[in-house]
């Protein structure tokens, strides 16, 4: 009896562990990278800001894996642009920790900005489908 | 009213208050393209009935020729005529006067990534060279002309007439003016140049430049500032 009790106490020992990591409400750090997320610097989540809707690019297949983007915009502002399916061999991370500060520093400036047209050399039907310019297009302008 | 197209061999975008105005800009650069198309056997190009417009461009080919040491070529050794680099932006631009023209204050029109606007402060952003869904600046333009000139998408295809060698020490290059004929002609002109462009560019009367060198180092004219959302 009492070696069943001090099992009884172990097994419930050993649950307290599971028990307290149960509510795993913070997000544990999983192998799958976020994107450089702070170059999309809004300071609020917009949440309650009215007329917020994403509009969803297509998947489009590179040379890296398949990539694809979604838009959030407020009214007509974009508050955010993020790539929904990325590549898996890290490129995109690789080509974001080259970019040096200067240009990081404009780029970060810059992203919170209403957009109405993008310059750029954008003269392929394919660079277009997968473009900024693109998601600004489906929008209606 | 958005409306995209594909002319030019490129995608369009442009914002025009209705369909009747979108059809002429459209229509407009058609015609162009079948007229001065290097790709087409029966342009003006290829066939060398060169009509007066033509002339306006090849002169103005010719005057960025000098201006940039050589740097800009029209055409390059054992390729045919191509004055593609500034036809453009020429086209886009006579568009624009079309619409003025017509009464249309209000538009903006985007081929290519080259970009003319008139009529409200229009947010024009510039493509990050190295994201294709980012921006590395948003200029605000009320009446005028954003031109890039860039290797993120067709690699380095853009030669330098003196050397011809590609050019690899930039990788962005822009160009804001009053029109979009000296804007394209000028940002296709100074890449060619690499970053002696920069300077070159920064110099040409009405001219504020944007550029993005291979160190990811940006290059901008004093006065762009103000123009920086």
């Amino acid at each position: 009896m009492r070696k069943a009790l001090i099992i009884l106490a172990l097994l419930f020992a050993g649950l307290v562990p599971l028990m307290r990591y149960h509510p795993a409400t913070s997000p544990a750090p999983t192998a799958v990278a976020a994107p450089p997320a702070p170059e999309t610097g809004t300071p609020t989540p917009g949440t309650g800001t009215q007329g917020t809707r994403t509009v969803d690019g297509p998947v489009v297949d590179t040379e890296f894996g398949p990539y694809q983007v979604r838009v959030t915009f407020s009214g007509a502002t974009i508050t955010d642009v993020q790539i929904v399916t990325e590549p898996g061999d890290g490129h995109s991370q690789r080509i974001a920790s080259r970019a040096g500060p200067t240009l990081r520093s404009e780029a970060l400036r810059a992203q919170s900005a209403h957009i109405d047209m993008v310059s750029g050399a954008t003269v392929t039907s394919e660079a277009y489908a997968r473009s900024l310019q693109a998601a600004i297009d489906a929008n209606g302008g | 009213m958005r409306f995209v197209e594909q002319v030019m061999g490129m995608p369009a975008s442009i914002e025009v208050p209705d369909q009747a105005a979108a059809g002429a800009v459209f229509g407009w650069l058609r015609h162009v393209d079948r007229r001065f198309s290097p790709f087409r056997p029966d342009s003006e190009v290829r066939t060398g009935r060169h009509s007066k417009e033509l002339t306006e461009v090849l002169d103005l080919c010719a005057r960025y020729e000098r201006d940039t040491g050589g740097a800009f070529r029209v055409q390059l050794p054992g390729r045919p005529l191509d004055p593609c680099g500034v036809v453009k932006g020429w086209a886009v631009q006579r568009a624009a006067d079309m619409l003025r023209a017509a009464g249309v204050t209000e538009f903006c029109l985007n081929v290519g990534g080259d970009v003319v606007a008139a009529g409200r402060p229009w947010s024009i952003g510039i493509r990050h060279p190295d994201h294709v869904l980012r921006v590395c600046a948003v200029l605000e333009v009320d009446e005028g002309a954003v031109a890039t000139s860039g290797t993120y998408e067709r690699g380095d295809h853009i030669v330098d007439g003196r050397t011809g060698r590609p050019v690899r020490d930039l990788v962005s290059l822009t160009v804001v003016a009053n029109d979009l004929t000296t804007a394209d002609a000028v940002s296709t002109a100074a890449f060619a140049m690499g970053t002696e462009g920069i300077a070159w560019a920064d110099a040409q009367p009405g001219c504020l430049v944007f550029a993005v060198d291979r160190d990811r180092e940006v290059h901008r004219s004093a006065g762009l500032t103000r123009m920086l959302r």
